[in-house]
């Protein structure tokens, strides 16, 4: 069948990059073009599919951060490099850089909420002088989950980072609590043309766009990305749907004036 | 174009149809019903004009003959994945009432134009032609003249049985040949006017309908059994299920199953979150899809009141009561 939308191609998995006890960048063999917070369904025959945001984007790879939590994640974990993964996509629409370009912009992600806004902060990294400012502020459980961590240290010498852990033993000496009681820390310059992307947990996105909120940032320059049961990929199986939008056809990113309306 | 002919004459037609389509219409299958003794209607395939069912409403839509219950979508071996053969030897012709020609519209927005096309769909839409059948009387919680559902253009034939003879009005010139031997007479569709049910579609339906305290109502009596879907002409989500053969576990197939939002695990993510896990959001979320979401989306509505949904749900749950509820509550609000 000529196009046929659900059958996936094979992908080499040329490295594994191991992050935390439970997540693993997988990077795989692709070329074509991506966005960053595009996602692909990446599956395993016999285990199903899952949809997997992109972390980093090459010119002959893209990455693939992987946290082990179901069936098809943790069969993808048993994988090792050299072998291969069947991959769809990239779908969803992605961020568009051209919209952060010669702003402030500040970047808040929760956990593997880090994974699919890495690419924006991979490009500006490299683009330093096509951005006026750049917070990141990024959250995690404890520090045996901070994901990205020799990029984390890389990024702070260029970029703002604030690094927070919601817990940890008294040895870590970050800064602790959740993302949403440090927001107040953070400098803006000019609050009218300051970008927030959020990206996380459902509970931690609603609270840390509300924060920004409080803080002066207009809604519509706040963004967010979503996270459904993404099954099909394409707008046909209905399961990521939320009121007329199919997140996988009109997300995952949406800008915040049209989020707030969606209501599961 | 019109026609007019006998039953065996008809027949005579349908045999020949035969050699090029397969004919599926409703029909009675004896003692299949929910209950004892009773007979189930359902689309099934067809020989002769007598096997057709035109007096009652069939228990299920038409959508299993292009959306399947199950339907493979590509068999894997270790490293290769291979599309199934498509029978393309013949056409599908469907005799089916006003609504449900309607619904295949709608089965049709979804996997043919929002985002690219559904291959798999796309092939079996192809082939079929649809053969319009007239409702004498509305039936039994049908509402399909409030969803303006009730009447169509949409078809290659008009059949309409009376007594012995058989009326057809012909659009489709594929099927001139089968026809032009016959008496010209001029035939049209009659369409229902009016139901028993009448429904209003809330005006200014909005996100703070989502707050209804109407939802509440049938978190405890709705059992998330998904019949008011399956029976649904345009409901059309379904699931990916991966499935391996016992005798050879290198060899497996993935294929796409229905799914219903009304059932439990349509939502949930891996790691375990469940968005809608309460029955009552479930029914919000199906009711502003088929009366609004759908609408915003596509510029009409979804469903298409052929009432089957109330004719299934084991707990009497009536969608067009609950249309009218929430219509009721938005004019108190307002």
């Amino acid at each position: 069948m000529k196009n046929n939308i659900y059958l996936p191609f094979k992908s080499k998995i040329i490295d594994i990059i191991p992050q935390t006890d439970i997540d693993f960048t997988f990077r795989m063999e692709f070329k074509g073009d991506v966005k960053p917070g595009q996602f692909f369904e990446v599956s395993i025959p016999k285990y199903g599919e899952a949809p997997i945001s992109v972390s980093e984007i090459g010119e002959d790879y893209v990455d693939l951060t992987i946290r082990r939590v179901g069936k098809v994640t943790d069969i993808i974990h048993t994988f090792s490099q050299g072998q291969h993964l069947f991959l769809r996509g990239p779908y969803g629409n992605g961020f568009d850089i051209n919209i952060y370009k010669n702003k402030e912009i500040i970047i808040a992600a929760g956990g593997t909420g880090l994974a699919p806004v890495k690419g924006v902060i991979d490009y500006f990294i490299k683009n330093l002088e096509e951005v006026k400012k750049f917070t990141l502020i990024c959250g995690f459980k404890s520090p045996k989950d901070i994901l990205f961590k020799e990029e984390v240290e890389k990024w702070n010498k260029y970029i703002d980072v604030m690094l927070t852990v919601d817990e940890s033993d008294e040895e870590y000496n970050g800064r602790k609590g959740l993302i949403t009681e440090h927001i107040k820390d953070i400098s803006i310059k000019n609050l009218d043309e300051t970008n927030v992307i959020v990206v996380g947990p459902p509970i931690m996105m609603e609270f840390t766009t509300k924060e920004f909120i409080k803080r002066g940032i207009n809604e519509e320059n706040i963004w967010v990305s979503h996270e459904r049961k993404m099954c099909c990929g394409v707008g046909k199986c209905g399961h990521c749907k939320i009121n007329d939008v199919y997140i996988c056809l009109d997300g995952p990113v949406f800008n915040y004036s049209k989020a707030k309306a969606l209501v599961d | 174009m019109g026609y007019s002919m006998v039953l065996d004459q008809f027949n005579n037609i349908l045999e020949s149809l035969k050699e090029d389509y397969k004919i599926f219409a409703p029909k009675v299958f004896k003692d299949k019903g929910t209950y004892s003794d009773t007979d189930m209607i359902r689309y099934g395939e067809i020989s002769s004009v007598k096997e057709i069912e035109f007096d009652q409403k069939s228990y299920y839509s038409a959508k299993e003959l292009i959306l399947p219950i199950t339907q493979t979508l590509f068999y894997f071996t270790e490293d290769n994945v291979i599309e199934p053969k498509v029978d393309n030897e013949k056409g599908i012709i469907i005799f089916l009432r006003s609504c449900d020609i309607n619904a295949i519209e709608r089965l049709d927005e979804i996997y043919l134009r929002n985002g690219q096309e559904d291959p798999y769909y796309k092939k079996l839409r192809e082939k079929v032609k649809l053969v319009l059948i007239e409702c004498k009387n509305s039936f039994e919680n049908c509402f399909c003249v409030s969803m303006g559902s009730n009447k169509t253009e949409d078809y290659s034939l008009f059949i309409r049985k009376k007594d012995n003879d058989i009326l057809v009005d012909l659009k489709d010139d594929e099927f001139l040949r089968y026809f032009e031997t016959y008496d010209k007479s001029e035939v049209l569709p009659n369409f229902i006017e009016s139901n028993e049910i009448k429904v209003n579609i809330p005006a200014n339906l909005g996100i703070d309908a989502f707050s209804y305290d109407l939802w509440e109502d049938y978190s405890s009596r709705c059992i998330s059994c998904g019949r008011c879907s399956t029976v649904c002409g345009t409901c059309s989500c379904f699931t990916m299920q991966d499935i391996f053969y016992s005798d050879n576990l290198s060899t497996g197939e993935r294929r796409r199953v229905w799914a219903s939002c009304q059932i439990d695990g349509y939502t949930t993510m891996a790691g375990g979150h469940e968005y809608r896990k309460d029955k009552g959001e479930r029914m919000r979320f199906k009711t502003m899809h088929k009366i609004y979401d759908f609408n915003k989306r596509f510029g009409y509505q979804m469903c298409v009141g052929c009432g089957r949904c109330d004719d299934a749900c084991p707990e009497y749950i009536s969608f067009s009561h609950c249309i009218n509820k929430l219509d009721k509550l938005v004019k108190e609000v307002k």
